[in-house]
């Protein structure tokens, strides 16, 4: 693979932290804005796929392991999962911190009004475990097509 | 190969005009925008949402809380993809 020049590097690196920031936000305000675990996801999961562009599949290899991103969405799915199973004295998926004192327990007002970040139960959570999830899910997809499609084939031994 | 283009052309044209003349029919049929058949699902949700769920977000609601499994077979969706592509591309990616 060629090398990619300095300014792609330079612009790539100054980008990713944006991205990223942007992407934790719309996965933490996913109860309250647009988008969501999965959507967050997607952006960060984009920005790593930016780094993998403009440095290398080779150069991202060395830091990250897809062994430890496949452990990561392990770690995301069983957390949503077990939030599922944490309002299963009434049901599957029932909101039981929803309304309570508790963290994220605060009820907004009906109607049009920006809500508060503290709110909506079990969701900013689940929020969070299914972002993990894309996040590394996501990425581990294409750093491993992006290793497993270059022109020398193979990773050095 | 002449004769198989004209086949495939043939049977193009045939499988459009069939799907343009089954859906011809639906468009006096075709509901505006916002007017669903059956709104009392939606009135619940929008009424319910916020005090029910405390989340602004109706969407995410409806994703996370109302209709919990169906995420939950989403996840499963891109577990299986990840796990699909780890397994069949592993073997190239470790040289």
């Amino acid at each position: 693979m060629d090398e990619t020049s300095k300014i792609i590097k330079t612009v790539s690196s100054v980008m990713f932290p944006f991205v990223t920031i942007y992407g934790l936000y719309v996965i933490l305000h996913g109860h309250l804005t647009p988008g969501g675990g999965f959507q967050g996801g997607a952006i960060v999961a984009s920005g790593c796929a930016l780094l993998v562009v403009a440095f290398g599949s080779d150069a991202i290899a060395k830091r990250v392991k897809e062994s430890q991103l496949s452990l990561l969405e392990s770690i995301g799915a069983l957390g949503f999962i077990s939030l599922a199973f944490v309002g299963i004295a009434t049901t599957f998926f029932y909101n039981s911190l929803a309304g309570t004192k508790f963290l994220f327990g605060r009820i907004p007002p009906y109607g049009s009004n920006p809500g508060y970040l503290s709110s909506g139960g079990l969701l900013p959570l689940m929020n969070l475990a299914v972002g993990t999830k894309v996040i590394a899910g996501l990425f581990a997809i294409v750093l491993i097509l992006a290793i497993a499609t270059r022109k020398k084939g193979g990773r050095s031994k | 190969m002449r004769s198989r283009d004209a086949v495939a052309l043939i049977a193009l044209v045939l499988l459009g005009s069939f799907m343009i003349m089954s859906v011809l029919p639906l468009a006096n049929m075709i509901r505006p925008f916002g007017e669903p058949v059956n709104p009392e699902m939606d009135d619940y949700i929008i009424t319910h949402a916020q005090n029910e769920t405390g989340a602004n977000n109706a969407v995410t609601s409806v994703v996370f809380d109302y209709r919990g499994f169906d995420t939950l077979g989403e996840a499963t969706v891109l577990f299986t993809a990840v796990a699909g592509v780890i397994l069949v591309l592993r073997r190239y990616a470790h040289g």
